[in-house]
């Protein structure tokens, strides 16, 4: 009996498309190889065109999408290698080895690029906090992430968590990873050539994870548990190993070209190579050294076993290559040759039963056009926001209750889990708006953001795509970093749903146009699709990590820095809007009206004018509006610095949305006295309100707010 | 002054001490593989760095206590040569019976990374001599297994022998279990031998050796070794 194609995943225009390409009937290896490499997850079917509209180029972009990880220039000879991707699915059914192999997968991209990697971060999306079972979930996770990335020997330097009952029964892991390469170092999987051989390092080949990009590819059902196997597990010990075995193997120039073996596995990378240097690969089976007896051809073709690394290098550097594994205690061998007629084969036992051409393989699958409809009009569309409950005169209660919330509370039970400050180069700390590295022996900092905006993508798809990238840029310009790039993951419900589809391709809209207007291309990036559980899909999650470059220690204006004394300024916040806003939800548990509009121009001027307020030195701390409106910023500032507030004026408008509004490019400085001119100079074309002045140790405004900051550090610690 | 810094599979914070070490008093630090039957001739200050040897798997530090370096630095403490054990390095020390006591797992049981006080308990040492006791240094700490533990009797002898180094404080310099992070016995952050010349301390003082990372009070650790180095402990 013929195996069926419907068995490996495919469907029935995707199975005649082989078909039609070959000539021939497809054998099962074949069809189980394609079915995972035609994925979702491996091939973005759905999803090609939509990433096509991205930016990729850009003054400082050395690397764009298509390689294991972007690269950008920060000058000095040295690029910054980055990437986020999901690992979803994995650690909804096993929490602690879903993250950790999550965190290692995306180290093993930034490796594959030449670069040390020097910085994590982690995007988390958890359920109903009050749930024991997300709370479990969480803390496994949690405990994932830090096993991992502690134990390899890279800092987790910061990230974001966030708390919604959409993700309860599917939450949200994406890994980022930044790592270091000296310009003319960067490793490329467009230089095989035929002659060269394959050979596989790291950890011995097992059933692991087979099949696990398809597993990522597909709704979560009643039963995950049953899906363990496609799980794999992690060894951060080896992968450390790993680390420093392939940099000392660049070092020495024995790299031809470099692939991680994610999902996949050995087909992946190695049809990869070939299909970006166009040429073929022929790999043989028998060689692949195996932790397990009698796995056949498929299952060592696409088992996802943690650890190992493709390379290809010069046949006489074999020994050389095979000493230096020795040294780090890691399997070393090759297992194919580069060959010139562009087919991907795999042999065992003298025999050959996948024989491809290996652009099909790496990325030859039909695009899927799904359906798009736009959402049925909801009751409450076109009204800026529903009606709710007056704010109350007092805010007292109002704001202690918000500050111990999950929402706005301290995340550092969370990090301090994460060793963030091995390979001591974390100037910021993860805590801050805005992580800060130095770079050993040069004036450049890097800057690194991670933000996500489910509930205003859900309200306004397009708005929420530009918010979600605004919100990790306006950071990086009040810390005085100039962004140079992105990485996006896109986490989304079915795309089969057409309104799904719809809320997918407005968000990419949104988040194109700002990457555009912003000078902030996408390098690098991921998709993950079908992210729903039996109680149904997710918000739609795109998430953005942000590298940018400050060009030396002066010009880095830092957060928590306010000191009695100093004036206390909003810039902008008056064109903000309460849809969507952390308040609307903490407080009012609503989510509808219409978020404020995107601004290019607006954005524009607070990027020029936050820059110069940093490089000049014109403000002694500086923080961005974020969740929870001016009023919740201020009391990040007033807990993080330990200084009180005493602020009597107030920008014109309704009380409610000034205090607790978002969606405008607008930040919150604490300015010296003597540089109050300066700085007000320098915001001369953008609105700006004095506030008050920091002192003593209360936050008190107007008549309707006045707290501690003991009080206030006390409930944000919980 | 010379420094060795052992490099055993899985350590991670090699590269950061012999950085530290370069920054701090100019010199370059030479790695020592894990697998050399010897230490470098004349090697100076040994260090044990921080980090997962061998993964911390079976116990941390227990493998890298059996690494084949390790019998050359035995030897070379046995000599009075100076070794000092940073976080996984002190835990190889104990492991190693260099040190006495264990090191068990936090009371919390979470890995905690954060920034620490400690309190110099003994400025006599080769380690210690450019801090003066009762001094409260910043540094910051990052494991899992960091509660020091002895018997009580043992405990005792510790204190009466001066062998407690650096004890976790508050800032202020009180003792309080608030200001003891990992839960360790009588707030024991670092420890030495009874020769004074080996010496494990939980805290990291690569990562507090320079104004751009938030503390130097590590460096004056550096300063010390080299003094003693250059003509042993003045007191």
């Amino acid at each position: 009996m013929t195996f069926d194609y419907r068995q490996a995943g495919l469907r029935q225009d995707e199975y005649r498309a082989i078909q039609d390409r070959i000539g021939r009937t497809p054998t099962e290896e074949e069809l189980r190889i394609l079915g995972v490499m035609w994925s979702e997850h491996c091939s973005y079917k759905s999803t090609r065109s939509l990433l096509s509209t991205f930016p990729v180029r850009g003054d400082h972009v050395l690397q764009g999408p298509g390689e294991n990880a972007g690269v950008v220039d920060i000058g000095d000879g040295l690029g910054a290698a980055f990437k986020v991707e999901s690992h979803n699915h994995p650690s909804a059914v096993a929490p602690y080895q879903g993250a950790a192999t999550g965190v290692g997968g995306i180290i093993r991209d930034v490796l594959a690029m030449g670069a040390r990697p020097v910085a994590s971060m982690d995007g988390l999306c958890f359920g109903d906090p009050d749930s024991r079972s997300v709370q479990l979930l969480a803390d496994g996770i949690i405990r994932g992430v830090g096993g991992y990335g502690n134990a390899v020997g890279v800092p987790t330097v910061g990230g974001k968590t966030i708390w919604d009952e959409s993700y309860t029964g599917n939450p949200l892991v994406n890994a980022m990873c930044v790592g270091l390469v000296p310009l003319d170092e960067i490793v490329s999987s467009k230089t095989a050539r035929p002659g060269h051989i394959a050979v596989l390092v790291g950890s011995a080949t097992g059933r692991d994870g087979i099949a696990g990009a398809a597993f990522a590819s597909a709704e979560l059902s009643e039963n995950t548990s049953k899906n363990r196997p496609q799980v794999q597990i992690g060894d951060p010990f080896v992968e450390k190993l790993l680390i420093e075995c392939c940099l000392e193997l660049q070092r020495d120039g024995l790299i031809v070209s470099m692939q991680d073996m994610g999902a996949a596995g050995i087909v992946s990378s190695s049809s990869e190579i070939a299909a970006k240097s166009g040429v073929g690969i022929v790999i043989d089976a028998d060689s692949v050294p195996l932790r397990e007896k009698d796995m056949n051809l498929w299952e060592i073709a696409l088992s996802e076993s943690q650890e190992r690394m493709l390379l290809i290098i010069e046949p006489p550097d074999l020994e050389k290559v095979a000493e230096k594994a020795r040294k780090w205690d890691l399997e070393c061998a090759a297992i194919g040759k580069v060959t010139e007629d562009g087919y991907f084969r795999m042999s065992a036992g003298g025999e050959t039963p996948v024989n491809l051409p290996a652009d099909m393989v790496g990325g030859g699958s039909p695009e899927i056009k799904w359906p798009s409809a736009k959402p049925e009009a909801t009751e409450d569309s076109g009204e800026t926001l529903p009606a709710h409950p007056p704010l109350p005169h007092n805010l007292n209660d109002l704001v202690l209750r918000m500050t111990a919330s999950p929402r706005f509370c301290d995340r550092s039970w969370v990090f301090k889990q994460y060793d963030h400050m091995v390979q001591t180069n974390t100037v910021v700390p993860p805590g801050n708006p805005v992580s800060v590295l130095r770079i050993r022996g040069r004036d450049t900092l890097l800057a690194i953001t991670m933000d996500t905006h489910p509930w205003y993508c859900s309200l306004d798809p397009a708005e929420g795509g530009s918010e979600t990238l605004l919100r990790a840029l306006r950071p990086q310009w009040v810390a005085g970093a100039e962004p140079l790039g992105m990485t996006d993951c896109l986490n989304f419900p079915s795309p089969e749903n057409p309104r799904n589809f719809r809320v997918l391709s407005e968000c990419v809209r949104g988040l194109a146009r700002a990457a555009s207007d912003m000078d902030c291309p996408v390098v690098s990036g991921n998709v993950s699709l079908y992210n729903e559980s039996p109680r149904g899909g997710i918000l739609p999650t795109p998430l953005v990590g942000v590298v940018g470059s400050i060009t030396d220690q002066a010009s880095l204006l830092r957060s928590g820095t306010t000191q009695a004394g100093d004036i206390v300024f909003v810039v902008g916040n008056d064109r903000n809007g309460l849809a969507a806003s952390g308040y609307m939800l903490e407080a009012h548990h609503r989510l509808s009206g219409k978020p404020p509009a995107y601004d290019p121009e607006r954005e524009r001027y607070f990027r020029r004018n936050a820059m110069a307020t940093a490089t000049e030195g014109a403000a002694r701390s500086g923080r961005a509006v974020a969740c929870g409106g001016l009023l919740m910023t201020l009391v990040r500032e007033c807990v993080a610095s330990g200084t009180g507030m005493h602020l009597d004026a107030m920008p014109s408008g309704d009380l409610e949305r000034v205090l607790f509004g978002e969606g405008d490019a607008a930040a919150v400085y604490a300015v010296p006295q003597h540089m109050e001119k300066r700085f007000c100079e320098i915001w001369a074309d953008y609105p700006v309100t004095r506030l008050g002045s920091a002192c003593g140790e209360r936050l008190v405004m107007g008549d309707f707010l006045d707290l501690s900051t003991g009080s206030l550090v006390e409930a944000w610690k919980g | 002054m010379r420094a060795s810094v052992v490099v055993f599979p899985g350590s991670n914070c090699d590269r950061d001490v012999m950085d530290s070490l370069a920054e701090v008093l100019g010199i370059t630090p030479q790695p020592v593989w894990h697998d050399d039957e010897t230490l470098p001739e004349e090697p100076g200050l040994v260090v044990l760095p921080g980090g997962f040897s061998y993964g911390d798997y079976l116990r941390c530090g227990a493998m890298a206590a059996r690494a084949r370096i390790m019998k050359d630095v035995r030897r070379h403490a046995a000599d009075g040569g100076l070794v000092l054990g940073i976080c996984n390095g002190f835990q190889v020390l104990t492991e190693s019976r260099l040190l006495p006591g264990a090191i068990l797992g936090n009371r919390s049981r979470r890995f905690i990374c954060s920034d620490c006080t400690v309190r110099v308990e003994a400025d006599d040492t080769p380690f210690t001599s450019c801090y003066e006791k009762g001094q409260v240094l910043s540094m910051p700490i990052a494991h899992h297994e960091g509660l020091f533990f002895l018997p009580p009797d043992q405990l005792d002898e510790l204190e009466t022998s001066g062998q407690v180094v650096f004890r976790y404080c508050c800032p202020d310099g009180s003792l309080s279990d608030r200001c003891n992070p990992n839960g360790a016995l009588r707030h024991i952050a670092g420890v030495r031998n009874a020769g004074g010349n080996v010496l494990g301390l939980m805290p990291h003082p690569e990562r507090a050796s320079e104004s751009i990372l938030g503390s130097q009070d590590g460096a004056p650790m550096w300063r010390s070794v080299a003094k003693w180095m250059n003509g042993g402990v003045s007191s």
